[in-house]
């Protein structure tokens, strides 16, 4: 697991910098960007995947049982789920801190 | 809500994600899903030369990379050329023994900016080259977004940007979008294409047929941008839908010389659904939106008559 990006020295970089750890970006936790977060409505859910297909962040993964959730680690709170779901069952909730 | 969209199909695709969570790319930036659609179709076989734009900035912060497959940032200039040279590079190294013999894909990216404009000359050359296994995708959000949205030859008439603003005597944008994927095709390589985000297994199934083709292959992909069209970020997808539906922005191929429509739109909605929500076309008027839709008409027939002279 890369370390998070503040730990990084000037002398950890390497010559050209040349980054040898592919995706290590996901140390970097965009979730606090967003003002709203997607709550999914399992009774209406019917596991077609369109929410996953359309998250700009990968921030959807489907869990046990087919149906999807978000990262709230990752989501960045744009509502693009919300508003292509098929039967509407992905609401957005304003995130409270 | 989706039209025709095959429920369940997503479940099928590629669940390998190359571009990783954690970039820094806007609320709703319908680019770095482009970016990840078509990685997902390309797979691991790949490298990656990357023209300064949004998604490079976005993803490449130095320490950190949101990239799963090799990747070299290259200047506006030259992405071109750089992929070029990667393609030019593999197959030495291959022809000498010093990598097992297998098709590794070099794939050109950039945005309109690094495409349309800076880089066009590169890319020129590099399709001019005919490589095998060269893919140039241009993910165009119609400006200079990643600076604070400036004009590019790729921004369409009408649209207001900071250094194309719209007043009293400015209409914004005066010049036409230069149309980029026909002077690709002038190149007369095998496969040409111009896709949309907002048509993830249309621009999957492109990138897989640019990459068969063989030799040096197209993608234009319309990447609707929230910040810059001045749009909500959860009507991304949607107004990438609207530019198809409304005939604003085509979705063809071109496969050796041969034009075909892949979206299915019997009939264009007109361009004032496009234009009405978009805050940087907030000012034209009824007669500038006549003007826009004439011209998308007659390019819309344009390409129409070439389908059906090419395809009986």
């Amino acid at each position: 697991m890369p370390k998070p990006m503040e730990e990084y020295r000037v002398e950890d970089l390497n010559p050209g910098c040349v980054i040898d750890e592919p995706g290590n970006a996901v140390v970097y936790h965009t979730g606090n960007w967003k003002s709203q977060r997607p709550v999914w409505n399992e009774q209406k859910c019917i596991k077609c995947g369109v929410c996953w297909n359309f998250c700009p962040d990968n921030a959807i993964m489907r869990k046990e049982g087919g149906y999807f959730v978000a990262d709230y680690e990752y989501c960045k709170g744009c509502g693009i789920c919300a508003h292509e779901c098929i039967t509407q069952c992905i609401t957005m909730v304003e995130e409270v801190v | 809500m989706i039209d025709k969209y095959a429920v369940f199909v997503p479940n099928l695709t590629n669940r390998a994600e190359n571009f990783t969570s954690g970039h820094r790319a806007c609320q709703g930036c319908a680019e770095a899903l482009a970016v990840r659609h078509v990685l997902k179709a390309l797979g691991h076989d790949i490298v990656i030369s990357n023209a300064t734009g949004c998604m490079e900035i976005v993803s490449s912060p130095l320490p950190l990379t949101a990239w799963n497959v090799p990747w070299i940032h290259v200047t506006f200039e030259n992405a071109g050329a750089v992929a070029s040279g990667v393609a030019a590079g593999l197959k030495v190294l291959m022809r000498k023994g010093k990598i097992p013999e297998k098709r590794i894909v070099s794939v050109g990216m950039g945005g309109d900016g690094a495409t349309t404009d800076i880089g066009l000359q590169a890319l020129s050359g590099a399709l001019e080259r005919m490589h095998k296994d060269f893919l140039y995708v241009c993910f165009d959000n119609e400006a200079y977004m990643n600076t604070g949205i400036q004009r590019s030859s790729s921004t369409p008439y009408g649209a207001a940007t900071t250094t194309s603003p719209a007043g009293k005597d400015s209409i914004g944008q005066h010049t036409w979008k230069k149309n980029m994927a026909a002077i690709a095709v002038a190149h007369d390589i095998p496969y040409v294409a111009t896709a949309c985000s907002s048509y993830p297994f249309d621009l999957q199934a492109k990138v897989i047929k640019a990459v068969e083709s063989g030799g040096p292959a197209y993608l234009h992909v319309l990447s609707v941008c929230p910040t810059g069209w001045r749009i909500p970020s959860h009507l991304a997808i949607k107004y990438g839908r609207l530019a198809v539906e409304t005939g604003v922005f085509p979705l063809y191929e071109v496969q050796d010389g041969k034009y075909r429509m892949t979206a299915d739109i019997p009939k264009l909605r007109p361009v004032r659904d496009y234009l009405s929500g978009q805050g940087r076309f907030r000012h034209l008027t009824d007669t500038d939106i006549d003007i826009i839709q004439k011209r998308v008409t007659k390019e819309y027939d344009k390409l129409i008559s070439l389908h059906k002279s090419n395809n009986g």
